[in-house]
């Protein structure tokens, strides 16, 4: 478990610092002025040398980089070059409303995906079939694309929910809710088809195994075989089927959040490449990853939870 | 000299031009391979020509405003957008763009991850190591954001984005590259031409590569269909291909702007985009197929396995239920579903086994002794019925028994151990816990009395510090141990009948006299009947009463243990005792009698045992041979079997 965490701190680290010192690097070797190239043909003379101020690009890379650590690791990510607003401040609104959309669709893909994936594998026929085929137009169907769907069939037609949108939890719960229903829905559908699919599969192979028999042959009930025994231990490949799709879920979350105009960081992510707010993007891509850390570790104790033999090594 | 022999033949198995020949025949063998590269072929052709062919297209602005957002029709095929221009055409001039993603995407991941793949898996070691911690790191991050990121920088830059996406995903071709070369690298030929004094480089290009061109290619296939969903994605966000440039993501972005006056515009690009992506899964999976066709283990069609047919009825000879019988089994035929039809693995197996007795079933592999022991059970498994036969057992015939009744008879009446402790218990939960269950689902006993009862079944398999053992988990036991434990399970709900299967053919010598030392001595305080199958006589001959000998799916000769030592009645039986004179157990002795087991569905007419028969007379020949009583409870099904037992 110690030198388990020891790894994940020792790998933690280089992908924080490689994340953050992307947009530097990439700014160096920008040919020409960055300053210049991001403000075309829009800026006047003094917008142009305070941007170049601004980005530090009068300094040596290194310099830059470090100058923007050494704030970045007590939370100061500076300020928004288009309306001169701490990044910070912006991150800190909108992550809750990031997190809520992910966990929504993280608790979705193993509920449904979990319960989806045991029933496949324990009642056969026409229903894993059907499965496997609703798993291959999920995975071919662009999640931008059936987020639109949802809005035409759930929001328009039928008039059940918000086409778009987002309500504070803390204005009304109920409308937080239904405004993150369609985007957790749309989030989620491409990652419960890959949970139900490692489900079933870990499923049977679970319980074509030897003990799983041996158990049986000494009266141990179906009912336990299925539920304590062959889940347990399908649950380490869910686990790790769960883990990747919740990096995938980032990704995912950017396309959502502008399709259903959420203002999460995802939204600021993209609005803000667009206009090359580079501090701003750069916060965002930095606190991303530092999320996905997060997740791997989870992932992480997970395994060492649910497989005896990593626990004692 | 010598070497180069061997070389020359092994360049003909690798021979990649021929290799690669027929693989691709093969796959074009596949009508949804075919058909996955017929679209791609087109998609391409599309996107080359459409530009050409329609050059005013990329830069329109606007086409006739008047006939915008319309539906299909005979002048818009797909209909029109909402600045009045052709959706098809913005749709096959925007094919462009997005295949030049995809393919900038793998050109990437080729480069980064083919040679690192190989290096990798080639070299190994410190270098294997590092490699792979920087792909797992790579793998960790979140790609579209980095990407997203680099557009912030490069502006509508779409071959950044993509080279950018190419490295991100690089890792995942590097790992199937380098997995597919380690066993490869191991093979003998590898090791012929490295002694041959062949420069590395030459083994890779001529053996590694055509090896693992399958795997490549399945990854590839996936890794552009994810490029092409992020290429489209990031059109949808505008942050590459922006207005007026035709592209697919946009088209979609386009089509949801105008939901609310005109549904149809996000089919046309949405079809595009799955059909493509569909195409690309479609042919990796062909890929998959094809490459790992002829050794790929099918997957059973039927998983519905204890579906038996009842019996019907009258014909069945009835049977006398004895009180010293405790388990009588009557002509018991079972087959199994094979490729060419059924084949019988136990054909009219009859014997009895009384209350507390020892009977040993005795045969080499592939005789149908476990087989038999399984049906009892009613856990044949896959493709496994049983045709006829009965099986009698307090009573009841557990043939004819319920799945839901059985599971009443396993464990509380009847238990099972096999030759395998270490595969027998669950590996994701503690010892202690197992048996508890054992004993909670066979005996009435529940909470801290169920608690004591494991205690006592550890103590009784003599572990040596039970508390402790009952805190492990399977991983932590030494196979003797875990034997000892898989025996405390089966007699957690007290059975009347324990079959244990070749229980100490894993383990080492020592272990074989403790375990069967244990057997005997829970029989003798217990007065639990023992099922033993086994392929040693060694073992008989130390804790059996009886003996059942099969051969090739019959019995050939039941007996009791002295009978069958001093006076075997069939051939067979004197073949093993022959093979094993001193009656001893030395592991891993088998005995070997020459020439082999008929392959089932193969048998020969009339006596199974004739082509390896020193005895065989033309009688032999003359159709089936039936089990004749030989002496007292001495049964032989040989023609013979009077004359060989006096021999
Ligand atoms: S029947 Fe004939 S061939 Fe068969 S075992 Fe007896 S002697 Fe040998």
């Amino acid at each position: 478990m110690v030198s388990m965490v020891i790894r994940r701190v020792f790998t933690a680290v280089p992908l924080l610092l490689l994340v953050s010192s992307l947009s530097f690097v990439l700014l160096s070797l920008t040919p020409g002025d960055a300053a210049r190239q991001i403000l075309g043909t829009r800026g006047t003379p003094e917008q142009y040398e305070a941007l170049r101020q601004q980005l530090g690009l009068d300094q040596p890379v290194y310099e830059q980089f470090w100058h923007w650590l050494s704030r970045a690791v007590t939370g100061d990510f500076g300020t928004s070059i288009i309306n001169g607003t701490s990044v910070a401040g912006e991150i800190w609104a909108r992550l809750p409303v990031t997190l809520s959309l992910i966990s929504g669709a993280i608790l979705v893909s193993v509920v449904v995906g979990v319960a989806g994936g045991v029933f496949s594998a324990v009642k056969d026929g026409w229903l894993a079939r059907a499965i496997d085929a609703l798993v291959l137009v999920v995975w071919a169907l662009p999640v931008f694309w059936v987020g639109s769907m949802l809005v035409v069939v759930f929001a328009i037609k039928l008039e059940w929910l918000p086409a778009v949108g987002y309500v504070p939890l803390s204005e009304s719960p109920t409308a937080w809710a239904r405004s993150l229903a369609l985007p957790v829905f749309a989030l989620s559908l491409g990652s419960v088809a890959a949970v139900v699919k490692q489900t079933r599969e870990a499923m049977l192979d679970v319980l074509g195994s030897d003990y799983i028999r041996m158990a049986a042959a000494n009266g141990i009930p179906p009912r336990s075989l299925i539920f304590r025994h062959a889940l347990k231990n399908a649950a380490i490949p869910v686990v790790t089927v769960v883990g990747l799709q919740t990096i995938g879920l980032f990704g995912g979350a950017v396309l959502i959040e502008n399709l259903f105009a959420v203002p999460g960081l995802g939204s600021l992510l993209v609005t803000s490449a667009l206009s090359n707010d580079i501090p701003a993007v750069q916060a965002v891509a930095v606190v991303f990853t530092l999320v996905v850390i997060i997740v791997n570790f989870a992932v992480d104790i997970a395994y060492g939870l649910l497989n005896p033999k990593l626990r004692s090594s | 000299m010598t070497l180069v022999a061997p070389f020359t033949e092994i360049t003909d198995v690798s021979g990649s031009s021929s290799a690669d020949s027929r693989f691709v025949r093969r796959l074009l063998r596949r009508p949804q391979a075919v058909a996955c590269l017929v679209y791609l072929a087109v998609l391409a052709v599309v996107a080359i020509a459409s530009p050409i062919l329609l050059p005013d297209v990329a830069a329109e602005r606007a086409g006739d405003l008047a006939d915008s957002l319309q539906g299909p029709s005979s002048q818009h095929w797909l209909g029109t957008d909402s600045l009045g221009r052709d959706v098809l055409q913005r749709l096959l001039v925007g094919s462009q763009d997005t295949l030049i993603g995809v393919g900038v995407a793998l050109v990437v991941v080729m480069l980064l991850g083919i040679p690192l793949g190989l290096l990798a898996g080639y070299v190994g070691g410190r270098l294997d190591r590092t490699l792979c911690w920087i792909a797992d790191l790579v793998l960790s991050l979140p790609a579209m954001v980095l990407v997203i990121v680099v557009l912030s920088v490069f502006s509508q830059n779409l071959v950044a984005a993509m080279v950018t996406m190419g490295v991100l995903t690089a890792p995942a071709l590097f790992r199937v590259v380098r997995a597919a070369t380690l066993p490869v690298r191991e093979q003998l030929y590898i090791a012929a031409a490295v002694v041959a004094g062949l420069s590395p480089s030459y083994i890779v290009r001529r053996h590694v590569l055509p090896r693992i061109v399958g795997p490549i290619i399945v990854q590839l296939s996936l890794l552009a269909a994810g490029a092409l969903l992020l290429q489209t994605g990031l059109a949808f966000l505008s942050l590459i291909a922006g207005p007026p440039a035709p592209s697919w993501g946009g088209m979609v972005a386009d089509g949801v702007g105008v939901m609310f006056q005109q549904g149809w515009l996000i089919w046309p690009p949405g079809i595009a985009i799955a059909l493509t992506v569909l195409a690309l899964g479609l042919l990796g999976d062909a890929v998959r197929d094809v490459s790992t066709e002829g050794w790929s283990p099918k997957r059973s069609p039927s998983r519905s396995t204890k579906q038996r047919e009842k019996k019907k009825g009258a014909d069945a000879p009835a049977i006398s239920v004895d009180d010293d019988v405790l388990l009588g089994i009557r002509n018991l035929t079972v087959s199994f579903a094979s490729s060419g039809g059924n084949v019988r693995a136990a054909e009219r197996v009859s014997f009895e086994v009384g209350p507390g007795e020892t009977v040993g079933v005795v045969g080499e592999s592939g005789c149908g002794k476990t087989t038999t022991a399984l049906a009892i059970l009613g856990m044949l498994g896959h493709g496994g019925h049983v045709e006829d036969g009965e099986a009698h057992f307090a009573g009841q015939d557990l043939l004819t028994l319920s799945e839901r009744d059985i599971q009443e008879v396993r464990g509380s009446e009847i238990a099972y151990i096999s030759q395998e402790p270490m595969v027998s218990l669950d590996p994701a939960f503690r010892i202690g816990w197992q048996l508890e269950e054992a004993v909670r689902a066979n005996t009435p006993l529940r909470g801290a009395d169920a608690k004591r009862r494991v205690q006592e079944l550890l103590e009784q398999v003599q572990l040596p510090d039970p508390t402790r053992a009952a805190r492990m988990y399977p991983h932590e036991l030494s196979g003797g141990m875990a034997q000892r434990v898989v025996i405390a399970r089966a007699l957690a709900g007290e059975p009347r009948l324990l079959i244990a299967d070749e229980p100490t053919t894993a383990l080492d010598v020592t272990m074989q006299v403790e375990i069967l030392e244990l057997l005997r001595s829970l029989q003798r305080d217990h007065g639990m009947a023992i099922l033993l199958v086994t392929h040693d006589l060694g073992v008989v001959a130390d804790i059996c009463d009886r003996v059942v000998v099969m051969y090739a799916g019959e019995v050939v000769e039941t007996a009791s243990v002295a009978d069958l030592f001093a006076r075997p009645g069939h051939p067979y039986t004197q073949a093993l005792l022959a093979s094993n004179p001193h009656n001893q157990h030395a592991a891993g002795m088998l005995p070997t009698i020459p020439g082999s087991v008929p392959e089932l569905g193969a048998m020969p007419p009339g006596c199974r045992f004739l082509p390896r028969c020193t005895q065989s007379t033309p009688a032999c020949e003359l159709g089936t041979i039936p089990l004749l009583q030989i002496g007292e409870r001495h049964e032989s099904r040989c023609v013979h079997a009077r004359e060989v037992r006096s021999t």
